[in-house]
């Protein structure tokens, strides 16, 4: 495959960090994002799959780990110049729509906000053609530029952000369940959006979600969390026809398809770590089993997976 | 089976700045005894305000009922006073909400939400109602509720939360439950065990639920009846199977496609265009515009309903006997072809 545009080394994200109530977000996980690709990252909400989108983008500063970006290391000391050039490369569509619009600023300055730090569009008119087009993109109209945050709902909010992240045309987008405050016939247009736009620009997605059929509609890999850990990761087709990981399989029996014969023989499988039998000083780590699919798991267990 | 709720000819109008919006523009359905009717469309289809108005919990200062009956036990609900309201809402007829964090009291031990319409509608003693509060907790599978009925909202995960929401709604024994996304906001395990309980709890008290979502993988799970809305209409009413096996709409067989299954490879479709404006709505048919199998007509007319069988309508000028025969979208064409009845109809083949 192609050059890798990110890799993360080791990475920790612990949050009170040394006192009794730490919190291992993100414990320990290493992966690679290539050029171009859509990497997929499921799990449950709080297992730190947002957390690790937000370390990567330097939200927050990891505990330990390196994520290196295009061969710079993004938590490395940075001068403000550095910074702004590294901050045009990448960005964020945000979970909450609610809460990451500012409700006191119009439309048109909360798409253009970036266009302005960035100075890319010249003119008045520049910069309003630019907003309206990006509106457009997003499937909303420009008479929407005039209006604020609280006249939207939470989809249409969500497409705001998606407006705004495209605005400085970035390389690398990390995509924070972007979709899941959507209607359906909108989730199809913003991912037919998104793939579109990958092909045109070379983006390099990284996309958060816990939709499991939209993940491995858009992914080419996906990458399964569970507690902190990266507990599988493989091609979107290997991961879904086999999953290996008895988590993944629990998740992957949950999702509901539009399909009722389906949904009336599914049969729900659940999960339980204690299952695993590990012994003391048994070294968990992730192992290739297949070309490309890893998984994380003990010495004993691989060779029951090969 | 027994209707319990019958939506006539329903019109509700806001009033705003810019004018008045048509926000549900002639809705007829009913609801079975014990049944599970999936109400699904996109944002501004009217879904949550139909039945927002059923609980009459839309503003009267901004919203009116232009004109029809929402007929709940031989009473028109829409004729009702707050006073008579007060009494029907929570009791007989109770919602969940979509996020569970908005819909509880923040400054409340939940044990005191759940308390509140019993304490209102059934008219037992705070002991007791305790108590039931307590057994309605462990119905909804919380663990340890004599100590957490203590606790407030935020002492809770999403998942409990919705739980609690539910636990609530239930607290009467409702004869209709209406859930307004109530999974929307969950992850796809947490989700499914709030589809199984709801499921579970359906049986043992006997409601009739009302399930908005645009989620077509939990309707195919929930749903016993679907309704597809679109601009303030039903344009397509019928069983599970048949909406899923056999759509007629376009806007249906939209929504279908746009939705990718474990197989999907191609382009997904999404439906062109943004929803009509309920200020101006369209004179013909509402999806005409978004639409590419719209005929002449559907500019001039609204198209009126169609019967294909005794439990499937659909309103689209495709089911006019004089209307062209169209080829369905090839996702559409392999979903019939599971259809008995269907023109595409390929047998047992599965």
């Amino acid at each position: 495959m192609a050059e890798k545009l990110l890799e993360i080394k080791n990475l920790k994200q612990y949050f009170n960090k040394g006192k009794a109530n730490e919190v291992r977000a993100v414990d320990d996980i290493s992966f690679d994002i290539y050029k171009g690709e859509t990497l997929g990252l499921v799990g449950e909400s709080g297992c730190g799959k947002s957390t690790t989108g937000r370390s990567i983008i330097r939200l927050y500063n990891a505990t330990a780990g390196d994520v290196i970006f295009d061969g710079i290391n993004v938590h490395g000391k940075k001068s403000k110049s550095e910074l702004k050039i590294f901050n045009r490369k990448m960005q964020m569509i945000f979970q909450d729509p609610y809460a990451s619009l500012n409700p006191r600023m119009k439309v048109m300055d909360i798409i253009a906000e970036g266009l302005d730090i960035h100075a890319l569009t010249k003119t008045a008119k520049e910069r309003k053609d630019r907003v309206h087009e990006l509106l457009e993109t997003v499937g909303l109209s420009k008479e929407h530029a005039n209006r604020y945050p609280h006249e939207f709902s939470g989809g249409q909010r969500q497409r705001l952000g998606i407006a705004r992240a495209l605005a400085v045309d970035p390389e690398f987008i990390i995509a924070d369940e972007p979709i899941s405050a959507l209607d359906v016939s909108i989730q199809a247009q913003v991912v037919n959006l998104l793939k579109e736009l990958q092909e045109e620009k070379g983006l390099t997605y990284l996309f958060i979600a816990h939709d499991l059929s939209m993940v491995k509609y858009i992914s080419d890999r996906i990458g399964v969390m569970f507690f902190g850990k990266l507990v599988e990761l493989a091609p979107a087709e290997e991961l879904y026809k086999n999953p290996l990981h008895p988590y993944t399989q629990s998740l992957l029996s949950a999702i509901p398809l539009p399909d009722p014969n389906y949904e009336r023989t599914r049969v729900r499988k659940s999960y339980d770590p204690a299952s695993h039998n590990y012994q003391d000083g048994e070294e968990i780590a992730m192992r290739e089993v297949n070309p490309g699919h890893f998984v994380f798991c003990s010495e004993r267990e691989f060779k029951s997976l090969k | 089976m027994e209707k319990i709720l019958e939506v006539k000819d329903l019109q509700l109008s806001f009033h705003t700045f810019a004018g008045e919006v048509q926000a549900i523009r002639g809705v007829n359905f009913d609801l079975l005894k014990g049944e599970t009717l999936a109400i699904v469309g996109e944002s501004g289809s009217g879904k949550s305000v139909t039945t927002k108005a059923i609980m009459r919990l839309l503003p009267e200062s901004s919203s009116e009922f232009k004109s029809g009956e929402i007929l709940f036990n031989g009473r028109d609900l829409t004729k009702l006073s707050d006073r008579e309201m007060r009494k029907i809402r929570g009791k007989d007829i109770s919602m969940i909400f979509q996020d569970p964090m908005t819909s509880l009291n923040p400054t409340m031990p939940i044990g005191k939400q759940i308390t509140e319409p019993l304490l209102k509608h059934q008219g037992v003693g705070r002991s007791e109602a305790k108590k039931i509060a307590i057994d309605l907790l462990r119905m909804v599978g919380m663990p340890k509720p004599e100590l957490r009925i203590k606790q407030y909202p935020h002492q809770f995960s999403g998942g409990q939360r919705q739980r609690i929401v539910i636990a609530i709604a239930l607290a009467c024994n409702p004869k209709i439950l209406i859930a307004d996304e109530p999974t929307t906001a969950l992850d796809v395990t947490i989700q499914a065990q709030i589809l199984e309980l709801m499921k579970d709890l359906q049986k043992k008290i006997d409601t009739s639920i009302i399930f908005i979502t645009h989620d077509l993988g939990v309707v195919a799970n929930v749903a016993d009846r679907v309704a597809v809305m679109y601009g303030g209409r039903i344009v397509e009413m019928g069983t599970v199977d048949e909406v899923f096996y056999n759509p007629q709409h376009p806007y249906t067989w939209g929504l279908l496609s746009s939705m990718p299954s474990l197989d999907t490879d191609s382009k997904l479709y999404a439906i062109p265009g943004t929803p009509p404006d309920l200020l101006n709505p369209p004179k013909g048919d509402a999806f005409a515009l978004r639409s590419e199998y719209a005929l002449a007509i559907d500019l001039e007319q609204a198209p009126p309903v169609f019967k294909i069988s005794d439990t499937h309508f659909a309103s689209t000028w495709l089911l006019h006997p004089d209307a062209p025969q169209v080829e369905p979208p090839a996702t559409i064409i392999e979903r019939m072809k599971k259809f008995p009845g269907s023109r595409y109809y390929e047998g047992e083949a599965k």
